[in-house]
């Protein structure tokens, strides 16, 4: 279970420090699918970094007994002058995990081929994400955090990724983040929108949605 | 504001052991990154300083009239180059660190204090290779004697290297908030050199200024190194408890400032 309680996180600003969103309160509990829905700017990203536990939290406490994986995202996690290979080595060093056998996988998920000695700069972004995701595939965690990232594949990427995600991977919690609803809608038990500077939780997708249209133009 | 994201309650053991794989990590992604596998690859960590301390001990000993006659030159220019090496070296490479690795910090496990940990320990071996390698090269052809009290002379490079791992966290967890630190902190590593009694001994100033100068605290490290050296040759003058006070108040000014600049870290 992943719960948080009253989080809040402020930005230093020029003009004092500015609050993203305070309040906020969500318990995620194991196997369970969420989505975030808000618009760009209301802190989505923000807040699945503060659950992966890579930027502070200005108040509240965020409790877990799971394991987290970082945000997969478009950007993040790959020092780009490195090879995948060496990214690869990088990550599995730090979550003590048996290098060939994550090479292994990821060749087999991400299927990048040659591309797997080249530098991450020359990757197109589908190709970082597959990466990306191959790799924390193989790593493996009891709860996944999902940036946007899934749209920018193909539909053979999407396809794996469905795979993977939602029929190998079942029993793992997951918490997807979008500004559009359609892929939150087919894969999530239920949302949350961040709007007014909180989150607000529906367990019935309908309602989200229809909170997050009427506070779309905010 | 606590975060406890651990699967299972986190014991100094396994903290001790994240953090040891951490920064394992962090050192082999450096040496790839920083040395490539071309050529001579991470021989480069020490070959680079060893020839920067060669040239400097030649040119030393050509010019040997300007120093006292009875001084050995060799172990002169050695303790005092290597000396400038361990302080200035370990800040440079923390200046600006935070910013290229603001990815790795997406893992977790990652912290400022890792990545500033990685650069110091590699920066620390090369400086220490090269000085150690060096000693046993220049007794070996005859140009100094073995140091005199060896343990006096690893123990005064060991406050160097605090002086210098903990002023390198101080300006490189500033750096992260104001872009001048890079600008002021390299004519300002320019100017200290001369002042930091690497090419001269205390015993040859006016006691006035003699005073004055001892206010810097790598001063009484590179005396202190010299007098485990060389120390039947001169007059050493050092206070390494005044050394050990400034390493000690500077470390706090370091954790404090790379506490601030964890708090409002944006990994991209």
């Amino acid at each position: 279970m992943i719960q948080l309680q009253n989080v809040g996180k402020a930005y230093e600003t020029r003009r004092g420090p500015r609050w993203v969103f305070r309040n906020v309160n969500l318990t995620i509990g194991r196997g369970e699918k969420i989505g975030i829905l808000g618009r760009n700017g209301a802190g989505k990203s923000t807040l699945i970094r503060m659950i992966s536990g890579i930027e502070q939290l200005n108040e509240g406490r965020i409790v877990s007994d799971m394991s987290i994986s970082w945000p997969l995202a478009f950007s993040g996690a790959f020092q780009q002058s490195l090879t995948g290979v060496d990214n690869v080595r990088f990550i599995c060093r730090v979550y003590n995990k048996n290098v060939d056998d994550v090479i292994a996988l990821v060749d087999d998920f991400a299927e990048l081929g040659s591309y797997m000695h080249e530098p991450i700069k020359s990757y197109s972004a589908g190709m970082r994400a597959r990466l990306g995701f191959g790799i924390s595939l193989a790593v493996d965690f009891d709860c996944f955090l999902i940036d946007e990232i899934v749209a920018v594949g193909d539909a053979r990427f999407q396809q794996k990724c469905h795979e993977e995600l939602f029929v190998k991977r079942q029993d793992r919690a997951m918490i997807i983040v979008s500004h559009s609803d359609g892929y939150i809608r087919e894969h999530c038990d239920w949302a949350g929108v961040l709007a007014q500077q909180t989150l607000t939780t529906f367990p019935d997708m309908d309602e989200a949605y229809a909170f997050y249209k009427a506070h779309e133009r905010e | 504001m606590t975060q406890m994201q651990e699967p299972q309650p986190t014991s100094f053991l396994r903290s001790w052991a994240i953090q040891r794989r951490v920064i394992g990590a962090l050192l082999m992604r450096e040496v790839i990154t920083r040395y490539g596998r071309k050529n001579i690859g991470f021989l480069w960590l020490f070959v680079e300083p060893m020839v920067f301390t060669i040239g400097i001990t030649l040119i030393w000993t050509a010019t040997r009239g300007a120093h006292g006659s009875d001084l050995p030159i060799a172990a002169f220019a050695l303790t005092g180059y290597s000396s400038v090496l361990v302080w200035r070296n370990m800040p440079s490479r923390l200046v600006n660190s935070i910013e290229p690795n603001l990815s790795l910090m997406y893992h977790r496990n990652v912290k400022i204090l890792d990545i500033f940990a990685a650069r110091l320990l590699l920066e620390g071996t090369g400086v220490g290779i090269s000085f150690f390698v060096l000693t046993l090269f220049f007794a070996g052809i005859g140009w100094l004697g073995l140091p005199e009290d060896p343990i006096k002379v690893v123990f005064g490079w060991i406050m160097l290297a605090w002086f210098g791992s903990a002023l390198g966290m101080f300006i490189g967890a500033l750096s992260h908030r104001s872009a001048l630190v890079d600008k002021f902190w390299s004519p300002l590593a320019y100017l200290l050199f001369p002042l930091s009694g690497a090419a001269f001994l205390l015993e040859t100033l006016p006691p006035e200024f003699r005073e004055w100068i001892m206010l810097l605290p790598m001063i009484h490290g590179v005396e202190y190194v010299r007098d485990g050296f060389f120390g039947s040759h001169f007059t050493p003058y050092y206070d390494m408890q005044y050394m050990a006070i400034c390493n000690l108040v500077l470390t706090l000014f370091a954790f404090s400032e790379i506490r601030r600049a964890s708090r409002n870290l944006v990994p991209a």
